[in-house]
């Protein structure tokens, strides 16, 4: 296989506006040709769109309005992992041989389809989102102690962090006592521990090894890709104090990357809820299983950024098919040295978890610079 | 309109089952996802045991867990916390654009 790097990146501000999809896409696609040295629309042989949009021949639209005829355009849809499942095919062609310059583009709208599984019988009548986090909290609770206070550290922690990230839909930062008193959706959830639905978009082009020096002088290798679907069910995933497909995605992707959660500078995770960030830093072996909480904790109190330092879902929003992508971005910038104010210190490894409907499906993905 | 949901409207929980593989296929599908076999439909036992519970607005929900594989989402009539591991019995089920479950503890 060949080595794939990314090259360049895009992204607009999460916010709610009247755009449609085409023009949000289009906004964080034009950067990447005004601001990548050489890159030029015929390099591109591969565009892949990410959305729950149920937009019909998006690839080929995007493709015409950006002025680029690929060998290969189509549209992947995961729910909320569309876009890291997006970058895992590019991935794919271009390691592959069969392209070798792909363009991943993935947006949402507020309002689109993909919050709600329908299909889920499982769920019965509760098929928001938040009954299934509160399942997870419940369970982690019962078995770890978990807090509500706990939770709410995540909240103030990623709220702050993303008070750095210019393209973040919140930019005012919430109190512990906030996010306490925030409206109760469930007894153990609150309205700030959740992840904000909202527009946006976010955009990366790919590349071989040979094409990457023409773009760039600090490529960012994507060294591990893990991902895992147990289910589309939520109720098939027997332990919830733990994600399944989570452990078993990041499994393979510390495995191919040759790394261990030790190695790891830098996570984008995918904390749809507060419980979501304390388990996933557990199994993804970040911290000892029942100590997501105080690791959480000691990241607030040590001022310490190294996960989710764009704020993640919680405090840059969750436009679903541009979240994976615009996690990614993050990861990229970071290990690049261009992150700005929300700069890692020496931040040379990097992951991205990405899941989607209460962790059926999770991807994960190990960069490096 | 399928067997399920029509079941589900006259307080009956049935779900498909696979007579080669020996067990409930669920969610209901028209074949077994071991096999990929025909299936039959087969009466659930009423019988469960809560997984997880949570509440809202002073409402328990919780997942309960019929014949050692088949999960759902349902309500929890009590007006006291209930334990984990519980054993519950399905109250009463139903179809209104979703499937309903209504539980009792034992």
């Amino acid at each position: 296989m060949k080595k794939v790097a990314i090259v360049a990146s895009g992204i607009i501000k999460f916010n709610k506006s009247e755009k449609p999809l085409e023009s949000l896409m289009l906004s964080s696609i034009r950067p990447i040709f005004e601001n990548t040295k050489n890159l030029k629309q015929e390099d591109v042989d591969v565009v892949l769109t990410s959305t729950n949009a149920n937009r019909n021949y998006l690839a080929n639209i995007i493709s015409e309005l950006s002025g680029i005829k690929p060998k290969i355009s189509h549209s992947v849809e995961s729910l909320c992992n569309s876009g890291t499942n997006s970058l895992v095919s590019a991935y794919a062609y271009v390691s592959s041989g069969l392209a070798d310059v792909a363009l991943v583009t993935g947006a949402d709208k507020a309002e689109n389809p993909g919050l709600v599984l329908h299909w889920d019988m499982s769920r019965g009548e509760y098929q928001h989102p938040i009954f299934w986090s509160s399942m997870f909290t419940s369970a982690h609770m019962r078995k770890y102690g978990t807090t509500l206070e706990d939770l709410a550290y995540v909240s103030v922690k990623n709220h702050k962090n993303a008070l750095d990230n210019p393209y973040a839909y919140f930019e005012k930062s919430f109190s512990l006592d906030d996010v306490m008193n925030s409206k109760n959706l469930a007894e153990n959830l609150r309205l700030l521990d959740c992840s904000m639905p909202c527009d946006g978009a976010a955009s990366v082009v790919i590349c071989s090894e040979e094409k990457a020096k023409k773009f760039t002088d600090n490529p960012v290798w994507i060294s591990g890709i893990g991902q895992k679907t147990i289910s589309a069910s939520f109720t098939k995933n027997n332990d919830l104090a733990s994600m399944e497909s989570t452990k078993s995605a990041v499994g393979d992707a510390y495995h191919m990357s040759n790394k261990t959660a030790d190695d790891i500078d830098v996570v984008e995770l995918h904390d749809a809820f507060s419980i979501c960030e304390i388990i996933e830093l557990e199994d993804m072996g970040l911290c000892q299983k029942g100590q997501g909480s105080k690791f959480v904790r000691d990241l607030y109190d040590t001022n310490n950024n190294k996960v989710n330092p764009r704020g993640g879902l919680i405090g840059a929003g969750h436009p679903l098919g541009a979240t994976g992508i615009a996690q990614v971005i993050e990861i990229y910038q970071q290990l690049s040295g261009n992150a700005g104010k929300r700069q890692v210190c020496n931040a040379k490894t990097g992951l991205v978890h990405n899941m989607s409907a209460g962790s059926t499906s999770s991807t994960v993905l190990v960069l490096e610079s | 309109m399928t067997k399920f949901e029509d079941e589900l409207r006259n307080n009956n929980f049935v779900c498909s089952y696979c007579t080669k593989c020996q067990h409930f296929v669920w969610p209901t599908s028209d074949c077994c996802n071991k096999c990929l076999g025909d299936v039959i439909w087969k009466q659930v036992s009423r019988k469960a045991k809560l997984v997880e519970v949570s509440s809202k607005d002073e409402k328990y929900f919780c997942i309960a867990e019929f014949e050692g594989n088949i999960r759902v989402f349902g309500t929890l009539l009590e007006n006291l916390p209930p334990q984990h591991d519980q054993s519950l019995i399905l109250e009463k089920c139903g179809y209104d654009k979703s499937p309903k479950f209504v539980f009792k503890t034992v």
